[in-house]
């Protein structure tokens, strides 16, 4: 597989806040990669660099073997507006055209409009529209000129369950068309509903770069909930990674469960289930820090 | 995509935005034929002269499309890096001259529209004589002598966020108006002030347009230092452009 587009050693600073930290990402073709992270861990800035909106302070990013911010290397790159910042007074059609202009090889608007659902706001102003026809507005946008590379930065905010979902079942569509797929996120379902690949940033810096088994592999996690008057003995015992209320996350439920029976602590409402992407994920930032 | 088709579509979708809010036009439009009204119509030496009524439209002209130079440019610019929409359209594969040339041709479109107001109270209220021909070549004069002031609202505009610009644009345009002799003709300047004032694109626009209209001499100090604003002022958009990574917040 090659790279489409890498980060090599980048930091990226803003006066004295180390935004992205020593950061090494290779975007291989045809892969779906989720960038999961809190607020403010720095996936915003790596996706503006690979824009070419940003410059790294130091280290290399490069797209299709150039320089982002070279016009030509962004010919086969898309990509959409983090906040809907589409411009109020033209209509729907026209700023599909407007983006569209800029690619040899583009879609035709009222088809691509169709596929991402404003489809019947093409003559309307944007400004007339919701913030969820907006958000799915905005996403159609970076696939207007068939791009090789695409990202989308928080593609769902704002989005309810139902929208949310059959946005992502357009994304599915069109990475089996062959796009390569970054897709930031800090709602760990959608990277989990998305991503093959997860790289897991906190505090500016990669924690984990991994398959998406792999991530949930790796960190293992089981989730006991019980109720017990004696929570900080349970806390207590051996194999305990950390406790959340009534959670408590462990290595090997199993061991855990016969230390807990055999120390005689009394409880109730026992559920024992794996740890979701999102438990996940905590626990990997929290070893960051 | 070339350069060429690319900045038409800049500067056609920037035209339909401006044109949705139509009252926002107006200010640019009528405000240089309200000087004109009030400044040089009531001045019967000026007004009654045809020499000077002609000169004093043409000050006016290159006064208007300087100050609705830097104010649009200037401030339609810093506006824009502080919205997101900005920073989108950077992501796309455009290069900065084509954005440059379109903010040139849809602003500087409108600017030279704003002149038509000019032209007519001058014809119709003052005894300034000129052919039709001597309009059109006068327009295009204008067009191309006010460059250095888009590319000066332009850097303006790339340097400093909305706040500081709205300041330093109002400085900058009553200096030049009034050192570039378009409120008040250069022939009432002290020798140092009027040496002074050929080194400023306003006077040397002024100038210039007027070789265009009523012909006689040009120094080559009004054109040499013209395309040297022109180059000079270019290099330091390009150069702005590609610096800008929106608004910086410390």
């Amino acid at each position: 597989m090659t790279a489409l587009a890498t980060l090599d050693h980048v930091t990226r600073t803003f006066g004295s806040v180390t935004a992205v930290d020593d950061v090494t990402i290779e975007i291989r073709e045809g892969e779906m990669l989720g960038l999961l992270g809190p607020n403010g861990a720095g996936k915003t800035t790596v996706i503006s660099m690979l824009q070419g909106r940003r410059r790294p302070t130091s280290g290399t990013v490069q797209i299709f073997g150039g320089n982002p911010a070279d016009a030509a290397s962004r010919r086969r790159l898309g990509s959409t507006p983090q906040e809907t910042a589409l411009p109020d007074s033209l209509r729907v059609g026209e700023v599909i055209d407007f983006v569209g202009a800029h690619f040899s090889d583009r879609r035709v608007t009222a088809e691509l409009a169709e596929e991402f659902g404003v489809g019947e706001f093409l003559k309307r102003q944007v400004g007339s529209l919701s913030g969820g026809q907006k958000r799915r507005l905005s996403v159609a946008l970076a696939f207007v000129g068939n791009p090789k590379l695409v990202l989308l930065d928080e593609p769902t905010t704002g989005l309810d369950v139902d929208a949310r979902h059959s946005l992502w079942a357009v994304l599915r569509a069109q990475h089996e068309r062959g796009a390569t797929v970054v897709v930031t996120s800090h709602y760990l379902e959608e990277i989990e509903a998305l991503a093959e690949r997860v790289v897991v940033m906190a505090g500016g810096r990669v924690v984990a770069d991994d398959s998406l088994a792999g991530i949930l592999g790796r960190v293992g996690l089981r989730l006991v909930r019980l109720e017990t008057d004696q929570p900080d003995r349970v806390a207590a015992l051996e194999g305990v990674s950390h406790r959340d209320g009534s959670d408590y996350f462990v290595r090997d439920s199993d061991a855990f469960l016969a230390a807990l029976v055999t120390s005689g602590i009394t409880f109730r409402d026992l559920t024992v289930r794996g740890a979701t992407l999102e438990e996940a994920f905590l626990s990997l930032t929290e070893g960051a820090r | 995509m070339s350069v060429a088709s690319l900045t038409l579509v800049h500067a056609k979708y920037s035209l339909i935005e401006t044109m949705r809010i139509p009252i926002a036009v107006i200010g640019t439009v009528v405000f240089p034929a309200l000087a004109l009204l009030f400044f040089v119509v009531p001045q019967q030496a000026v007004a009654g002269n045809p020499e000077y009524a002609t000169q004093a439209i043409i000050s006016m002209s290159v006064f208007s499309v300087m100050i609705g130079s830097l104010f649009s440019f200037g401030l339609g610019i810093a506006e824009n890096r502080e919205k997101p929409w900005e920073p989108y359209l950077r992501s796309l594969p455009a290069p900065g001259i084509a954005r440059v040339l379109a903010h040139i041709l849809s602003t500087g479109l409108l600017a030279i529209v704003a002149l038509i107001p000019i032209i007519l109270v001058g014809g119709l209220l003052t005894s300034a004589r000129v052919t039709p021909l001597q309009i059109v070549i006068g327009l295009v004069a204008v067009a191309v002598a006010c460059l250095p002031f888009m590319l000066l609202g332009m850097v303006i505009g790339y340097a400093l966020p909305m706040k500081a610009a709205i300041a330093v644009i109002q400085v900058t345009f009553f200096a030049l108006a009034f050192g570039g002799g378009l409120f008040l003709p250069p022939q009432l300047f002290p020798s140092w002030l009027d040496t002074l004032s050929q080194f400023l694109p306003s006077r040397q626009a002024r100038d210039f347009v007027i070789w265009a209209v009523q012909g006689g001499e040009l120094t080559p100090l009004t054109w040499l230092g013209l395309i040297g604003w022109t180059v000079v002022l270019l290099a330091l958009v390009l150069v702005l452009f590609r610096r800008d990574e929106g608004r910086r917040f410390r």
